[in-house]
């Protein structure tokens, strides 16, 4: 059972050791992760997703419960405790949506319960993050950027079912964000965003600073914070709103921003 | 000595990943000789051997296809190598009609594929991935997790006993148990014997005749009906 998993710190682009030492990852909690862009947000999570152990360009450690990995979590996809879902938005894969999910079911040993069963739960869990529906039949390769990354998700999720979950600018895919989180949130996981979107960020419990390659500080949002993610929910729902209406061709009036007086 | 046969598709990643062994070969204490063999441009025996200051040596295969040449001159490269005062000989090489593959018996054996290649390529490498001892996954960083997962599948369906093992090329990420199996290879001797069977011989086409049409042919003939997937054994 993965309870914790821990990064151990290493050098910057300059060589430097990095401020952060050590942070601790517990099991649910909800991670993100911020900082400008080409601060090393993404090289972080590569290098937890690579169970890194001073062999990456940062040479960091990345320790699950206090341990080196063991090397299976590596070599067999069934036993690799993370999901990562980059920022790719599309696929390269030549098959249709279900051989795709099916054969990545069987690697994941989840075949147990029915293939069937598995491949509709994922559907109808990416088919709440997306505007069209993805169908069965498609190709990989048809699905837009947003039907892409909602799959992935899903496939993280349901096929996966890691206990570790890395999302790299989520914000960024055209899905459903608020639905996103709510069903993340069912599950019990280590969930890590890279991310710039506010919402994500307070409804986070900690949030790690991202500057010149190295992990600057950690921040866990406080009392005030929190407050404040409330308002930060209902604006963002409101441009949510406004996005949706634009997005079905209808017109906005300047009711729809009343929400906000 | 050591020998390694490392083979696989143009623009995989071969020699990124052949880069990151000689190093970590090296610092295992073994001194490492590199031969290339390509049908006809190659400039990768320059590079590395300046890189590591390293004897290298490499053969255009020209009208031969690589693997047959690959036959022809690894006993002189073995002899190369042992004179140059190495433990580890690396034979990269580019196989080509994939019909036979260029391994030989008790020696290690390593395809590089690239996961971007599509998720049927495992099915059309044939012997080049069937007969391997370990595949090798390159350009992992460029594809989602999930269809990397799906890419070993599709392999592990073709070959269920080949190790899979993927490699971040860029950073050496994933290599050092290629070098601990190229360690861990039982030392080469003796008569080599090329692993699986090699085409069926006397080809019309090799011997120049230029008629489209298997009735036109004689020997080895084969209609559009006569379908097989070949394994190379």
């Amino acid at each position: 059972m993965i309870e914790s998993i821990t990064i151990v710190g290493g050098h910057g682009r300059s060589g430097a050791p990095e401020p952060v030492r050590q942070i601790e990852l517990k099991m649910g909690n909800v991670v993100s992760i911020v900082g400008p862009t080409g601060s090393g947000k993404t090289t972080l999570i590569n290098d937890i997703e690579l169970l890194a152990n001073g062999n990456t360009p940062t040479g960091r450690r990345i320790l699950i419960n206090g341990d080196i990995a063991p090397s299976a979590y590596r070599y067999d996809p069934a036993q690799n405790p993370i999901a990562l879902i980059t920022q790719h938005t599309n696929f390269l894969s030549d098959l249709p949506v279900y051989k795709f999910l099916e054969t990545h079911a069987r690697i994941r040993n989840k075949t147990a319960q029915g293939v069937d069963a598995l491949i509709d739960q994922v559907l109808s869990f990416a088919n709440q993050l997306t505007g069209e529906p993805i169908i069965l039949t498609s190709r990989m390769t048809e699905l837009s950027g947003g039907q892409t990354r909602a799959l992935l998700i899903a496939d993280a999720t349901i096929i996966c079912d890691t206990p570790i979950v890395l999302l790299d600018e989520v914000e960024n895919a055209g899905i459903h964000r608020t639905r996103a989180l709510q069903l993340l949130r069912e599950h019990k996981k280590i969930f890590l965003f890279v991310t710039h979107d506010p919402r994500i960020v307070l409804l986070s419990d900690f949030r790690i600073i991202m500057r010149e390659g190295s992990v600057a500080e950690v921040l866990t949002t406080n009392q005030d914070e929190k407050m404040l993610s409330v308002g930060v929910s209902a604006l963002d729902d409101t441009l949510c709103q406004l996005r949706d209406k634009l997005r079905w061709g209808k017109r906005l009036r300047v009711e729809d921003l009343e929400v906000l007086a | 000595m050591n020998l390694a046969i490392v083979a696989g598709p143009a623009t995989t990643g071969k020699t990124s990943v052949i880069r990151h062994m000689i190093p970590k070969l090296q610092q295992a204490g073994k001194k490492v000789a590199f031969l290339k063999i390509d049908v006809q441009y190659a400039e990768e025996d320059v590079e590395l051997a300046d890189e590591f200051q390293i004897p290298t040596r490499k053969v255009y295969s020209g009208e031969l296809c690589p693997d047959h040449c690959n036959v022809m001159v690894l006993g002189d490269a073995l002899e190369w190598a042992e004179e140059q005062g190495s433990d580890v000989l690396l034979v990269e090489t580019a196989g080509l009609c994939l019909r036979c593959s260029p391994y030989v018996e008790e020696v290690l054996g390593i395809v590089v594929l690239e996961a971007t290649s599509g998720m049927n390529l495992p099915l059309k490498v044939g012997p080049m991935l069937s007969l391997s001892d370990i595949a090798v996954v390159t350009k992992i960083d460029r594809v989602s997790q999930a269809e990397r997962e799906v890419f070993r599948a599709r392999i592990q369906d073709v070959a269920p006993s080949v190790l899979i093992r993927e490699v971040n090329a860029l950073y050496g990420i994933g290599i050092d148990p290629l070098v601990e199996a190229i360690l861990e290879s039982p030392e080469v001797k003796g008569q080599l014997y090329l692993r699986g069977n090699p085409p069926v011989g006397t080809c019309t086409i090799c011997v120049g005749k230029k008629e489209v049409g298997w009735q036109s042919h004689f020997g080895v003939v084969r209609s559009l009906e006569n379908q097989n997937f070949y394994r190379g054994q």
